[in-house]
């Protein structure tokens, strides 16, 4: 681990020190309180119903494929927290009086704040399907989730059919894990098509066809009606809403999205939409109440961002931004140039700028869409029909640098631009083939036959 | 995960569980290593050629059996499942009995030759090594010694579980290329031609032309100057090219590709533990406290390196009769490089070069000037206050062989592949040194991709903490990092590439990420 945060340039302290709160110990409180730190000598409390210290969300599936042990996960070393003064309590908050400034534990205690950062991360949902709460049926959002999958499936003996209920980016990963396990997975996605609602359709096929090469048991188009419970309570099949057919299985994994985790703050008065409403300062209705990360909704939408955004990025953003404003630099959460990355299997996904999937594109957004003949490579570039400007690219297969295409939007760079300076953007390792000629054949091809 | 033992939950399936053709494997290697061992304890076995030719083919044959058997169902990608759960890859019961039997064979080879048939006093060799007598004739007209045994098995290793390596990583071209070149090193460069130039000239010491001082601490000894000397110009431009290796070649490559090139393309040390020791690079400790002793332990077995090849050489030149230097101006010469080399450091790298860095190089160069002043008064055939020779047999010991052998291979399922070459090999302290401060190579990050899952922290084999870098946009600079490119490659979300670029913005940090708000990244970034 590198050094120790230092607190030498307090460009913005404050005059007062406080005791600033942060619920939840993810990527966003984490990101605030480390800033926090680095701004001003306020007093820094996170607390956690889940872990007694952050670690990579985003990890978890490489916990369960034994590519990782919980420890690599956590990005700090034990003794970071005690070294930059940030306190960590384990407890779960069962509800704020923001008129006392004040924090109910479940175990009956309680804490005071001056400043309260309310980022308490996502659930997965449920949407009320018969039988969604039985034994054997779980999402996978936390350590806790994890856990439980550990005992509901820990190989493929006890577990000898796996049915993943939503087609989006944890579905997958868990698909990708129950796999690892010579456990037999059905995915049931509601879409046509894989993530449809996201991908373009030449993207969104590449990835079906991929997700089957992996053996699974992949059915588009298909709803969850029930979930059947056995003697014990204990799921042991799924019946499909289209087909009526069911299907034995030992494990149901809802990863039909998520939603904010807000539940505690229903009688705080805090004003609550899906999420925990906030303004571009990211405070809420409460006075001296600020919400971040997955649990935040903004008023208006930022662009063409949704309103929630539960993804890593945006969290640390946001808590960057944060931590400013705590420390007597009021400023807007403005993020810059969307972009975002996954992997699907064995497939790695980055994206840019805006690229809209065949359904929710506007009538100017043109694609130029190239697929690799090996159908583990393609790049989709979204520009604007008549001024041609650059809009944005998703890649497959291919590493493309942040950094180039963040500029590239920017300096607001034409199609034709970006298409002949590819190379420039190009990541891959060294050695890797190269495909710019052929994409650029594909491109000029293409203007030929528009 | 309290409430389940993994271990027992997982027995016999996926992915801890082999597959057929991986028992079969496991059993060819374990029959051929079974021959080596019946060698060993001289059982006698008619038509020794056939026997060895039988077991080496075994071995090789049995890790290719196993290595196709793991990777043959499987589509191109990372093929980390169950690292973390297999015992011989978590330090578990497998582990330490590899880890053991492994030790032993060093303490073996190394200090009771003996016991595997060495012949001395020109006795024949019986046992092991009797057995690769036919193999040894064949190449170099001599009988085997312990370390032909070791550099056939040494090179059969790096052979087979680089051809695995390459199966495994068959998606990266990086390191299908990389692996070919240490493959191809070893094989011709530290087994073939130091061999066939013995057959040709049999008085020649062994020379390895890519093993560079100081990695190859015995190429000043007087037996070896003397060796390479008497064979006239031939031995003469060894040294030379011995000489220029390390102050002229070194340099320049490491200026253009950082250490990588010697230490993952090249060098065989790094070449074993890129192949065989592959799976055990994730046992690396990361922690900043193992970082703050690798940095003292592996910067004094430099020092210690130059100044016990200082104190060697300077026993042997006398008064410059013999050699063409005398003791007097050899170790003013040496102690006018070093002060050069340090006053540029200090007059140009200072800022970069964090605190401790500091204190160290100003500390151990005053030691070592203090010392060679110390001999001058002193006038004595000591160098300092020891006998030369003994410092130099306590450094042959130490680090020749209870470091690079004993501990860095015997440990390599317990601390990881490349212990030796992170805390006790000089060469790499070299190089690193100059990566640090005088290289274009950086493992550059891309922008604010990075979701600081950690399989580029886990998987380095040299115990980078690469998340804590990436995670704040840094590229990363660091003396140790040996380029092996996995990082990279674990990467599932494109992070990470090794560059050889500008050396404008090499080192670099971001407080903001990009993504955010650019106003606040100028804000915040710029200091
Ligand atoms: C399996 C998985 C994979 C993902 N992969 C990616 C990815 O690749 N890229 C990406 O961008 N995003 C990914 N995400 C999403 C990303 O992890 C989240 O957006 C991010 O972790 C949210 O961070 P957060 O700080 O807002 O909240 P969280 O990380 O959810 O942290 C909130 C914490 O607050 C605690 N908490 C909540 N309420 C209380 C209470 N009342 N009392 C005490 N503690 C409380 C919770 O227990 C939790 O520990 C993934 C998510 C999952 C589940
Ligand atoms: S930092 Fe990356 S390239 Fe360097 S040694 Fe570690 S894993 Fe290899
Ligand atoms: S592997 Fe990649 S995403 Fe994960 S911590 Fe390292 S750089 Fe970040």
């Amino acid at each position: 681990m590198l050094l120790t945060l230092s607190t030498t340039d307090r460009s913005t302290n404050s005059p007062k020190m406080e005791h600033i709160v942060i619920i939840g110990n993810g990527i966003s409180g984490i990101t605030t309180a480390r800033h926090i730190r680095k701004l001003s000598d306020h007093k820094i409390t996170v607390i956690s119903a889940e872990t007694d210290h952050f670690f990579s969300r985003t990890a978890l599936m490489y916990i369960y494929m034994g590519h990782m042990k919980y420890e690599h996960t956590k990005p700090y070393e034990d003794w970071f927290w005690k070294e930059n003064r940030i306190d960590l309590k384990r407890g779960f908050v069962e509800s704020v009086n923001t008129a006392q400034k004040s924090l109910q534990f479940a175990d009956g205690s309680s804490m005071n704040y001056d400043k309260l950062v309310l980022a308490t991360g996502s659930k997965p949902n449920k949407f009320g399907w018969p039988g969604q709460d039985l034994d054997g049926v779980q999402g996978l959002y936390s350590k806790q989730d994890l856990d439980a999958l550990e005992v509901n499936a820990p190989n493929n003996k006890v577990c000898q059919r796996a049915v993943i209920v939503g087609g989006g980016l944890i579905g997958i990963e868990l698909a990708e894990m129950l796999s690892t396990r010579g456990i037999p997975v059905t995915f049931l996605v509601r879409e046509e098509s894989f993530w449809n609602g996201v991908l373009p359709s030449g993207e969104s096929a590449m990835i079906n066809r991929h997700i089957v090469s992996h053996h699974i048991d992949l059915r588009l188009g298909s709803n969850l009606r029930e979930i059947l419970a056995d003697e014990n309570g204990r799921a042991r099949a799924v019946v499909i809403d289209e087909t009526g057919e069911e299907l034995a299985c030992d494990l149901v994994g809802l990863t039909a999205g998520v939603s904010p985790n807000i539940d505690f703050l229903k009688d705080s008065g805090i004003e609550l939409g899906r999420g925990i409403k906030v303004n571009r300062l990211l405070e809420t209705s409460a006075k001296d109440v600020y919400a971040i990360g997955d649990c935040a909704e903004q008023r208006e939408a930022i662009g063409n961002r949704r309103p929630i955004e539960a993804v890593w990025y945006t969290g640390r953003m946001m808590g960057e931004t944060l931590a400013q404003t705590l420390c007597g630099n009021p400023t807007e959460y403005k993020p810059g140039h969307w972009f975002n990355s996954a992997k699907f299997f064995d497939i790695e996904y980055q994206t840019y700028g805006w690229v809209f999937s065949d359904r929710n594109k506007a009538d100017h957004e043109q694609h130029f869409h190239w697929a690799h003949e090996d159908d583990t490579k393609c790049i989709t570039v979204a520009y604007h029909k008549d001024s041609r400007l650059f809009l944005g690219i998703n890649t497959f297969g291919i590493r493309m640098r942040h950094e180039v295409f963040d500029r590239w939007l920017t300096e607001g760079r034409d199609v034709d631009y970006v298409m002949s300076h590819l190379k420039q953007a190009n990541f891959d390792p060294e050695f890797f083939a190269h495909f710019e000629n052929n994409i650029n054949q594909a491109f000029a091809a293409q203007l030929q036959t528009a | 995960m309290s409430r389940v033992d993994k271990s027992m939950s997982l027995a016999g399936g996926p992915p801890v569980a082999m597959k057929t053709g991986q028992k079969v494997g496991t059993l060819l290697g374990l029959f051929g290593l079974g021959i080596l061992t019946l060698a060993t304890f001289n059982v006698s076995l008619p038509n020794q050629g056939l026997w060895l030719a039988l077991a080496l083919l075994s071995i090789g044959g049995g890790i290719l059996v196993y290595s196709k058997s793991l990777y043959k169902d499987t589509l191109p990608g990372i093929k980390n499942h169950g690292v973390w759960l297999k015992s011989v890859s978590s330090r578990g019961f497998w582990a330490w009995v590899a880890g053991i039997a492994l030790t032993g064979f060093y303490i073996v080879l190394y200090f009771f030759a003996e016991l595997l048939g060495q012949g001395s006093g020109g006795a024949e060799n019986t046992g092991l090594i009797g057995l690769f007598d036919p193999l040894s004739y064949a190449l170099k007209g001599q009988p085997a010694s312990q370390w032909f045994v070791y550099g056939t098995l040494y090179t059969l290793a790096i052979l087979a579980f680089g051809i695995k390596f390459i199966w495994k990583y068959r998606h990266n071209s990086y390191e299908k290329i990389r692996t070919g070149s240490v493959m191809f090193f070893q094989t011709v460069f530290a087994f073939l031609i130091p061999e066939i130039m013995a057959r040709l000239n049999g008085d020649l010491p062994y020379y390895d032309l890519k093993n560079v001082w100081p990695l190859n601490y015995y190429l000043f000894d007087q037996w070896n100057v003397d060796g390479l000397l008497i064979n006239g110009s031939f031995g003469l431009t060894l040294l030379i090219w011995g000489i220029a290796s390390i102050l002229v070649i070194t340099p320049i490559l490491t200026y253009r590709y950082g250490k990588r090139w010697y230490c993952s393309w090249v060098c065989g040390c790094g070449g074993l533990a890129e192949t065989a020791g592959d799976s055990f690079r994730q046992l690396s400790d990361k922690s900043r406290s193992a970082w703050r002793v690798e940095r003292w332990v592996v910067h004094s077995v430099l020092v210690f390196a130059v100044v016990t090849t200082t104190g060697v050489i300077h026993s042997y030149l006398g008064d410059g009769s013999q050699y063409w230097f005398s003791r007097g101006t050899f170790l003013i010469a040496v102690g006018v490089v070093l002060t050069l080399l340090f006053g540029l450091i200090w007059k140009y790298k200072r800022h970069e070069l964090k605190k401790d860095a500091r204190y160290g190089a100003i500390g151990y160069l005053v030691i070592i000037l203090a010392l060679i002043g110390l001999h001058f008064s002193a006038a004595s055939d000591n160098l300092l206050i020891f006998q030369t020779h003994e410092v130099r047999s306590t450094y042959g010991f130490l680090i020749g062989s209870v470091f690079s052998g004993v501990i860095g291979t015997g440990f390599y399922p317990i601390f990881g592949n490349r212990v030796w070459c992170r805390m006790g090999c000089p060469m790499a302290a070299i190089l690193g040194l100059q990566q640090r401060l005088f290289s274009k190579f950086r493992i550059t990050t891309n922008g604010g991709q990075c979701i600081s899952c950690g399989n580029c922290s886990t998987y380095c084999e040299m115990g980078i903490d690469v998340r804590a870098y990436a995670q704040k946009g840094a590229n990363i600079v660091r003396a140790s990092c040996v380029g092996c490119g996995i990082c990279s490659a674990v990467c599932p979300r494109g992070v990470l590439k090794l560059e050889n670029t500008d050396t404008q913005g090499r080192i670099n940090s971001n407080d903001v990420l990009l993504g955010n708000d650019v106003d606040l990244m100028d804000l915040v970034n710029q200091r």
